[in-house]
Parts: structure tokens; sequence; C-alpha cells
């Protein structure tokens, strides 16, 4: 992990050439906007006050007319317990099934927050203290000796020392001992170097995001003593079903043209139908909330919904008439439920027999997935 | 110390000043269940010092006051009116310990000031609401909310500022919402704390509700009534209570001076100056029932909306916290929410708190709200103390935000409602209750029987345990039932107890059956709930309960449990109920869970150890039996599945065949189990002789481990009363068993002998000695010459013209549509 950080007012090349840019170039505008017209106390070092970041993401209208897109569609009080545990000197933990928007959000907060969102943990498996604490420059290391000049700082030691918001990706799933060593940082707002017997003091501003997942298999736990320094926010799947179903037929829309499959019209009944079987066995009832169902162990995003809509549409478009048929994502909703083989097949085919063979129109569905269950 | 006096003369003399201030009536118009109004009119009432309380209530209930001031007393209570020859008809005027009416009634009886109640008397309002009811009938059906209170007339109680009752409630304004809407609020609610409840002591205590009446002044000229029709009448009647008390006690600058606490609504009617012949001519013609008041215990889920009454209130818990609290609310409340979690084996450290207040804290200021109120201290606790988690949450809104706070009533209350209706019941049926104990033998074709059971097995429903069921002399037949009856004094006080679920023995009874399913853990409960409930006669509960069972059954992952629940299930809907109740939805739900069973017992079966396949063997008997029993359903199984379940026939039985037939078939299945589905398969006739004999072979050949060789045998022909004399009867079983016997390898049989010992040692001598006859004699062809060597006094063979005669009478006993096929399998066979 090496410093390479570019500076945000000397970009290397043109924003448009860039395939991603960061969330700060991407709404300069916007933030710009609200940073001149946010007249409320702001926390030192902050770009702009509380109230303004949160009003950054949940989108909205500036007294001069201004529009704010809105970047996270969710219910308002969990942007605004976010924010506000920035603002005290609690770290703030999002926590959330895949495809909830964790690391839109905890970029846009960054970003709002300090004006920069790059100052980035990945977390894997594999990521050393280093990455968290500091490394050294070997070369100098042995031609000078241990310095300040030989130490490689981490993104969480330069946002301590100038005052700005650290990112931690996937939390759970660094290693235990390298987790633990963050408990001194967000508890003692220090980070001690004893090869040179100094420390770095986080100066005010300075706090961290952190994002995981809690349904995924085979994490490493925070330790109580970790997971007490932070307040945790749990993102929510979206809230109603035709929510859901603009998103999956979006992304659908936008995944399949990169991969040339055409949308059918007809094929928005199927993505509906997907999302009413995801929904439903996720939320453990059916939609009209008259029977309830068991859940089964599978997370059953809406990433996932996502991904079984598309690879129906290639099935469809490549192996049938082009037009997306109950058969072509029976397959792949059986794959996305049915993840543990013995408890989960017991809740699908409850589900098929119970509620999916009584449903009006469902017959041909119905018919799709004893064909693909047998 | 040295200033207590000056002080003391100061508050004398600020108190002489506010009291002169007031010209006419004090009028402090609250909400409902306010904490922050509660309080206020406190302080009001200490700086007014007025001679008299009025409130808003049924003036019936000022003989009653004096009951408030009970040592056994403690709110929640409510006030409760019924008519007296319809105990059905009733509504309840819940008080809170933090109600501002509560409040005004234990100032009044504190300072010796008479407690007068001001509103329409419960005679009109009851008579009214049975009228507006009557004529609504047929527009609009009553709430859900009224059923769940657990009266059948029960009316919403006057509870004017809020009126979040059920939808017709469209037309009519909500004061509180307008306000909230004109300061830019989205949530009425929060709009009143904000602005009311939350504000800190005012320097002048009467301020707060002049600025209240002022603002509804202002609303009231807007609206008007605001589409409350009947407020017009109540509030005439108010004004001539008000009138006639300022009458008698007289002016605050005379030392006497009135003081009523009301709706804000109201206020502004009632410092209009209305014409006195105006107001009585409002308040003539009003209709008018037999009333009578009584307390009645009440609780904090009772008040909370979540239980669908209507008194108007999400979260008592915390506001009964707000007024207790004597500072610091938000630190005091988030430590008692630690200390629950901490119940609960959670880790919740001081440190947690001290987080989570500053949060609550920071957010508050956020949400630019003076104080932080109940929706920042459950995110903050959300976000610290629960990691996110909606569970715990949970149970702090149950245990804290609604709270299980319970009301007591002293027992000289007059009677409740309840015991009244149980009274009239007991007259009507010639039931009396009596200390002595006897014994009552009922039929239950004959009606006045019927309803005594009925009545008895709703007394038991509410807990009210009078008459016992009894083995009896005739326990057999359903039309029977004994009871042992006993009326000891305590169950008055279980009446009385009971009277929280409603006004009339059924209506208690169907609330505490909907209470009970809700809350049930096991299925067990439930299907045993809902066989009370058929048999109490319940049919409004029976929805709530059935749909309680479905849900039970579709998250039990247990497939003994459900196989469990079934036979009760099946046998009712098979020989009904002599009460002759509607059964549709329990046969629905009977076919749902025979369903699920279908589909989790397979994987259920594999890898049982010997005890377990014993017991799964039993479930999988009951549930052929229950399957058996269960009728059709009623819209005919749609044809496409019916090929794929296999069987060529469709509906349930067809699937359970299709399931027994993977039972039989699957290696992992228990030996016992897999015997006892091929046996319930051959005696459905759903397996072809060769199909039997392969099983047979398969399970018995060398290959499988002795063990469960003899559980597959012990299943086939074992265990049930008729498994050995079915292989005496049916030669073609034994010619089978026989067949399979002489082609075991002589190596092998020695190892066999002790299983097959085990199996048939196990039937009756008779049958044994039976068996053993037709073995020495053959079986198969060898037969025949035995059969025809007969006992004496038989034919030798069988009278076929004469066996036919009783077909039609058999067809009559079985309840079999169509004519039976020829009775049984063997005797075809001889005759043929």
């Amino acid at each position: 992990m090496t410093v390479s950080h570019t500076l945000p007012e000397a970009p290397a090349k043109p924003a448009d050439a860039v395939l991603r840019p960061h969330a700060e170039d991407a709404f300069a505008a916007e933030l710009a906007a609200l940073a001149a017209q946010d007249d409320r106390p702001r926390p030192e070092r902050w770009r702009l006050s509380p109230w303004a970041v949160s009003l950054y993401l949940l989108g909205g209208t500036l007294p001069d007319g201004t529009v704010i897109s809105p970047k996270y569609v969710g219910p308002r009080r969990i942007v605004e317990v976010a924010v506000t545990t920035l603002a005290t000197d609690r770290a703030l933990l999002l926590l959330g099934v895949p495809g909830t928007a964790k690391t839109w959000v905890s970029e846009h907060l960054a970003a709002a927050v300090s004006g920069d969102s790059t100052l980035l943990v990945q977390g894997t498996a594999g990521t050393p203290e280093e990455a968290i604490r500091y490394g050294w420059n070997y070369a100098q290391l042995l031609a000078h000796g241990p310095s300040r000049a030989a130490l490689v700082p981490s993104p969480v030691m330069r946002a301590m020392s100038e005052g700005l918001t650290a990112r931690v990706e996937e939390l759970t799933r660094i290693p235990a001992d390298v987790q633990d060593s963050l408990i001194t940082t967000l508890s003692e707002k220090t980070l001690p170097i004893p090869e040179l017997g100094e420390e770095v003091q986080a100066v005010r501003g300075f706090n961290l995001i952190a994002t995981a997942n809690d349904r995924d298999r085979g994490v490493n736990e925070l330790s109580s003593a970790l997971r007490r320094r932070f307040n945790t926010v749990v993102l929510p799947l979206p809230a109603t079903p035709e929510a859901e179903v603009d998103i999956v037929s979006r992304r659908v829309d936008q995944l399949g043209r990169s991969l040339g499959l055409p949308v059918e019209a007809d094929g928005m009944s199927e993505i509906r139908r997907v999302v009413t079987v995801f929904r439903e066995l996720r939320g453990g009832s059916t939609a009209d909330g008259r029977t309830k169902l068991k859940s089964p162990s599978g997370t059953l995003s809406t990433a996932e919904a996502i991904s079984v809509v598309t690879n129906g549409l290639a099935l469809a478009t490549h192996f049938g008439d082009g037009v997306l048929r109950p058969a072509d994502v029976a397959a792949g909703v059986l794959g996305a439920v049915v993840r543990d083989p013995a408890a989960d097949r017991v809740v699908w085919q409850e589900y098929v027999e119970t509620v999916v063979r009584e449903r009006d129109g469902w017959k041909d569905f119905y018919r799709a997935c004893r064909e693909v269950s047998a | 110390m040295t200033t207590s006096p000056a002080v003391a003369e100061r508050a004398a003399a600020e108190r002489a000043a506010t009291a002169a201030a007031v010209r006419g009536p004090l009028l402090l118009g609250v909400r409902h269940h306010g904490p922050g109004s509660a309080r206020g009119v406190r302080a009001a009432l200490d700086a007014a010092a007025p001679g008299v309380v009025l409130i808003e209530g049924p003036p019936e209930a000022d003989a009653l006051v004096a009951l408030a001031g009970h040592e056994s007393m403690r709110p929640p209570v409510a006030l409760l009116a019924h008519a007296v020859d319809d105990p059905g008809q009733a509504a309840f005027w819940p008080l809170a310990a933090f109600s501002p009416e509560w409040v005004a009634i234990r100032w009044a009886l504190g300072h010796g000031v008479p407690v007068r109640f001001i509103d329409l008397p419960a005679a009109h309002s009851l008579a009214m609401a049975a009228q507006e009811k009557a004529a609504d009938a047929g527009e609009e059906e009553a709430g859900p909310a009224d059923e769940a209170a657990g009266g059948e007339g029960t009316h919403e109680a006057p509870d004017v500022e809020r009126t979040d009752g059920p939808a017709a409630e469209g037309l009519r304004v909500d004061p509180i919402a307008v306000l909230a809407e004109a300061a830019g609020y989205d949530d009425p609610e929060r709009w009143w704390e904000d602005a009311v409840e939350h504000r800190g002591r005012a320097e002048d205590p009467l301020a707060p509700f002049a600025e209240v009446a002022e603002a509804m002044t202002a609303l009231r000229e807007r609206y008007g009534d605001g589409g409350h029709r009947r407020d017009l009448v109540r509030e005439a009647h108010m004004r001539l209570r008000l009138r006639a008390a300022s009458k008698e006690f007289g002016e605050f600058a005379d030392g006497g001076g009135v003081a009523v606490v009301c709706g804000a609504w109201h206020v502004p009617a009632l410092a209009s100056k209305a014409a006195v012949a105006a107001d009585k001519a409002l308040l003539k013609g009003v209709p008018k029932v037999k009333a009578e008041l009584t307390w009645v215990p009440w609780t904090h889920r009772r008040l909370a909306r979540t239980s669908g009454y209507g008194a108007g209130i999400d979260s008592p818990g915390w506001y009964g916290h707000l007024f207790e609290a004597p500072d610091r609310p938000v630190e005091r409340w988030l430590t008692k929410v630690a200390g629950l979690l901490r119940q609960e084996d959670r880790t919740v450290s001081s440190a947690h708190v001290i987080e989570a207040v500053r949060l609550a804290e920071a957010l508050a200021v956020m949400r630019g709200r003076p104080l932080a109120g109940l929706t920042e201290t459950v995110d903050a606790a959300r976000a610290v103390m629960c990691e996110g988690s909606d569970v715990p949450l949970a149970l702090i809104t149950d245990r804290l935000i609604v709270g299980d706070a319970l009301g007591e009533v002293p027992d000289d209350a007059p009677a409740v409602p309840l015991q009244r209706d149980l009274t009239r019941r007991q007259r009507a049926l010639r039931l009396k209750p009596e200390a002595l104990e006897r014994d009552l033998d009922l039929d239950l074709r004959k009606e006045n029987d019927a309803a005594r059971s009925t009545l008895l097995h709703r007394l038991a429903l509410l807990g009210i345990g009078w008459g016992e069921p009894t083995a009896g002399r005739a326990n057999t037949g359903t039309f029977r039932e004994s009871w042992r009856l006993c009326w000891e004094p305590e169950l008055r006080v279980r009446v009385a107890e009971a009277g929280i679920w409603g006004t009339t023995v059924l209506a208690a009874a169907t609330a505490r059956a909907e209470s009970a399913a809700v809350s049930a853990t096991a299925l067990v409960e439930v299907t045993g709930l809902a066989e009370k409930c058929l048999l109490a006669a319940l049919p409004d509960a029976l929805p709530v309960v059935m749909r309680a069972l479905a849900d039970r059954a579709a998250l039990d992952a247990d497939v003994g449990h459900l196989a469990q629940a079934l036979p009760a299930l099946a046998r009712y809907l098979r020989y009904g109920d002599v009460r002759g109740t509607d059964t549709a939805a329990l046969g629905e739900v009977a076919r749902a869970l025979a369903e699920r069973v279908c589909v989790g017992l397979p994987p259920a079966c594999a890898g049982l150890d010997a005890d377990g396949a014993e017991a799964m063997r039993g479930h999988v008997d009951a549930v052929h039996t229950a399957i058996g029993l269960l009728p059709p359903a009623g819209d005919g199984e749609d044809s496409g599945d019916g090929q794929d379940a296999g069987g060529g026939e469709g509906g349930l039985p067809g699937r359970w065949a299709a399931v027994l037939t993977k039972l039989a078939g699957r290696e992992s299945v228990p030996g016992v189990i897999r015997g006892r589905a091929a046996r319930l398969l051959l005696d459905g006739g759903r397996l072809a002789d060769g199909e039997a004999a392969r099983l047979m072979g398969l399970a018995l050949s060398p290959g499988t481990p002795p063990a469960d060789a003899a559980a597959w045998i012990g299943g086939f022909v074992g265990g049930t009363a008729g498994g050995g004399m079915l292989l005496v009867h049916d030669e073609h079983l034994l010619a089978l068993v026989d067949t399979w016997l002489t082609g075991i390898p002589a190596a092998a049989f020695p190892d066999v002998l002790p299983l097959l010992r085990r199996t048939f040692s196990a039937y009756e001598p008779g049958v044994r000695r039976t068996l053993g006859e037709v073995v020495r004699r053959g079986p198969g062809g060898g037969a025949r010459p035995a059969v025809e060597s007969t006992v004496p006094g038989f034919a030798p063979g069988i009278d076929a013209k004469r066996a036919d005669a009783v077909v039609p009478l058999l067809t009559l006993l079985l309840g079999r549509e169509t004519p039976a096929p020829p009775s049984s399998d063997s005797l075809t066979g001889e005759t043929s």
C-alpha cells in the first residue's frame, strides 16, 4: 500500500476519460452549491454541516433552486444516524447484505464530510497490518535508518494526521488480529510508532467508516472490544416491491446493453415475478401477508435477482425465442434459493407447492419450477 | 433556609395574582394521555387552586370518583359504561397515571375539592352510538379495532383531539395534524410532543393552555365542528354543566373558581357564549338507555394503538416514564433500556449508555428538536446498543415503550358487565352457581344442553374454572359431555379479571382466544386452541386462530409436530361436531398442513436412529389415517399436476401416495418406515403384486443388514392390531412372505430366523396358532382344500349372492356415495 494519492486540484487525466470518477469529482457542483449556501455550524474540518451532508445524500432542493440529486434511496433515519455518528467521535459501521449500497453510502459520506473519498483500505483475507497502521520504504530504511521519511503511512494514518474521513471496506474479511489494530486508533485516537518512539495523534475531524457484510459466511466476527467503538447502521433491502422491480429492471437494462442483450417489454412480468419470489422468501411471508413462509439460507439480495434475470435473458436470447419466459428464470431462481441442498430444498418445495401452485397466472412458472427441481 | 418564608410569600402572592387574572372558568385544554399536559394541569391547578374541577367524562361517574382515591386503585384503569340490558353495548374511558384527567382527579381528591364529570351522560352517548351503528350497519363494517377491544358494541372513547380511529374518519379533521402541518411537521404526534409535551416547566403555568386555546380557536373558526357531529351535542351539555358549576362555586376572585380539564378541541366551544335555550334545544330528544358505570383495570398494552383499541397512544411506557422521571428523562430512559438488555444477557456497558445518550442528543440537534424524543432514543439504542439489529429493539418496544403495566381496581367497585352477562346466561340456561360439587351430564343434541356446554367451554377459555370436563359414563359418543361443576367464591374475582377481555362472555372468550393464538409459540398449543374454539363455539375467533395455526405450521421445521397436529383437525373435519360449526377455514388449514407434511416427510425420514424411526413410523400412520379422513377440497384439484404427482390421481391422496412410494423405495429411509410405507401402499391397492414382492425381496435380500431387514418386516406386517390377522386372512400376502422365506439361501437362513421370530412372536397366541395352521396347510394353491374342509355349520364355499346382499347396508354405514367395490380382495379371490 503505497501513496499514489492524486490531489483533487491537479487531476492527471481529464475527468471524463476516467471510467468511474470519485464521488467528490462526479458531484463537485452539488457539493460546491451546498457549501456556498450552508450557514449551519460545521464540526471542525468538515466541508459541510451535518444537516447539509444528509441533504446531499437524500437529495432535495436548495433555497436558490439548485437541485441535489438523491444518492441514497431509503429511510431518512438511516442517513441521519450515520451522519450524526460521524459528527460525534464514534466510528460508523455500515452493515447489510451484499447489494444494499454500503460502499456507495460510505463513499458519498466521506466525499461530503471531508471532500475526499480516496482514503480507502480494502479489506481482504490478506490485508496486512501495514495497510491499517504504516509500512516502511525499505530502500530508505536501509540507507538512512528508521525515520519519518522512511515511513509509508496508511490511509488511516493520513486521515488521522489531516483530520479526514478514512474508509475500511469489508471489515469482517480482514483477519481478526489485523482488525484489532484499529482499537487503539478508535479509542485513544492515537497511532504509536514504537520504532521511532513517536506517535501520530488524530486531529479533530478524523473519523472512520467501515462496511461489513452481515450474511456472508466465513467472515471474521468483530471482537466485542472493536465492536464497541462503532455505532452500527444496518442498510435495509428495498422497502417496496415497486422500488425493487425498478432497481432490478434498470440494472438489467444497463447490464443487458453492455452484453448486447435486448430487453423485451414482456420481460417485465418475469422480472416482477422474480422480485416477488425473492421478496417473499426473504421476508418469510407472501406479498399479501396471508401466509408465512420459511426463509432459505441464501441472502436473495436485489443483486442476485439482477443476475438471475440477466442470466435468463441470455438464455432466452441465445437458446430461446428472445422473449424472457418462466422456464428461463426458473433454474436461476432455484439456484439462488437452494444454497444448502438439504434444508433449502424443503423450503423451496414448500414454497412451490403451497404458494406458486395456488397463484393465478403462475401455472407456467409452477410447471417450470417442478421441471427444474425434479 | 432563611429565604424560604420570602419565597413562600412570593409564591402565594403570585398565586393570588394568577388566580385573580383568570376571569370566568379556567379552561385547561389537554391531549388525552399526554404526560406534558398532565404535568401542566397539575401546575395550573396548584397555581389557580380552583373550588371545583370539571372533567370531560360521563357524569354518571361522579359517584365513582371517590374510588379513584382508594389505596388499592392503581392506574391504568378505565371508566366503563355499559347499557344495563345489553352489556355488549359499552364504552371505555381509559386513564393512565400520566393522563391529565387522572392527575386532575387525584389533585382534587387530595385537596378536598369536588370533581364533576361534564360530558354527555353515558346513557345518551351509548344510545347514540347504538343508533349510529344501526344506521351505518349497511354501509360500513365495524372496524376491526372494535372487535379486538372485546366488545360487540364497544366504540372508541370520546377521544376527540385524536381521531385516528377506523377509516371512516377521512372526513373529519384532525386538529393536531392541521397545526403540525402548519408548523412544517409531517408527524402530528411529534409536533405535539415538541410543542407541548417536551417544553420545560414554563414560567407561567397557565400560559401554555392559553396558547393551545388560541390555536384551537383559530382551528374551530376555520373548520367548525370538523366533522365530529356528535361533538356539538356534547359541548352543549358541557356548557350547561359548566354554567351550573360556575353559579355554584363562583369566581376565582371570590376564592372559588371552576377549572375544566377537557380535550383541547373543546376549549373554544366552552369559552363561547351560547344561549342556554339553544343548548337545551340541542339536547332535546337525545336517545337514552339505562347505563351503568364502573371502574375496570386496564393495561398499557390496551392503551397502545397496536393492540387495536383506539385509546390512541403508541408508547404508553415512554409517556409514563416522561411523567415519572424527575429529571434527565433521556439518560434515565436509556439506562432502563440498558438494564433490560442486560437482563436478556446482552453485554451493555455504561459506556454504551453514555454513547447512546450522546447520539440521541446529537440527533435531536440535527433534527431541530428541543429535546431527544422517542424516535431519537430508539435510533440511538439501535445503533449503539443493539448493533443495528431490530431483534432486541422489538423487545425494548414490547417491554418498555409499550410496557406491561396492569391496573388494579378496589373490590368495592361495582360489578363488571361480564358478571352481569354471566348471571343472565346462568339464569337462562338454568345452571345455578353452587358451591357444592356436582356432576352434570350433557346431551349435546338438546339445545339447552349444547348451550350449557358452550358456556362452560367459554368460561374455561377465560380461566374461570367453574366446570371441569370429566370422563363421563358415555365418553365414547361425540354427543355426550360430562362436567363436574363447583362454584367457588374466588371465581368472582376471576370474572372481574376476565372483564378486561370484554363485556359479554362471548366477546371476552373470543378476545381471549385471539390473544392466546397470537402469543402461542408451539404448534400443538394452537391446535388445542382451535379445538377449544370449536367447542366453545367462537366463530369470530376461528379465523385468527386458523391464521396463527397456518403461520406456526409454515415456520415449524419439525415434521413430527405437523404430523401431530394433523389428526385432530382431520377428525374434527370428518366427523364434524354436533354443534354444526362451519369448518371451511379449518379444512383449508388442514389441507395446507397435509401439503407441508408431504413436502417435508421424505427428507425428515433420512438418517434416523431406531427410536426416531419408530416415532416417525407412528407419524406416518397418523398422517395416513388423517389424509384418508380429509374431505376433498371443494374446488377440485387442478389436473395439471396430478400426472406429475404420480398414481394418475390428483389431489392430496395422490400426492400422499407419491410420498409413500418415495419412502418405500428410498435406501436412506429406515427399514421400519419403508416397510410401513410399502404396506400402506399395498393396502391402498397402489402396488402391483410383483412390485410388493420386489420391494420385499429388495428389503430382505442378503445384502441388507439383518437389523434393517427385520425392521422392514416389522413395519410391513407388525405393530398395528391387524398386522398378524392380515397375514392370516390375506393368503396372497402370506404367499409373498412364504416365497421369500423359501427363496432364502440355506446359509443365510440362520441369520434371518431370530429377526422373524422377534416380529411374529409379538402376535397374539390365537393369531400365531392360526398362522401356523395356514402355513402347515401350505399357502397359495394348497389353501383351497383347507378352506373347503370347513368349520361345522358353515357352507363349504362362499355364497356370493348372500354376500352381495350386505353391500348396500355396508355402503350406507361407510358413507360412500357410489356402491363400494366388493368388500375385500380375499373374498373376490375366493369367489372368482
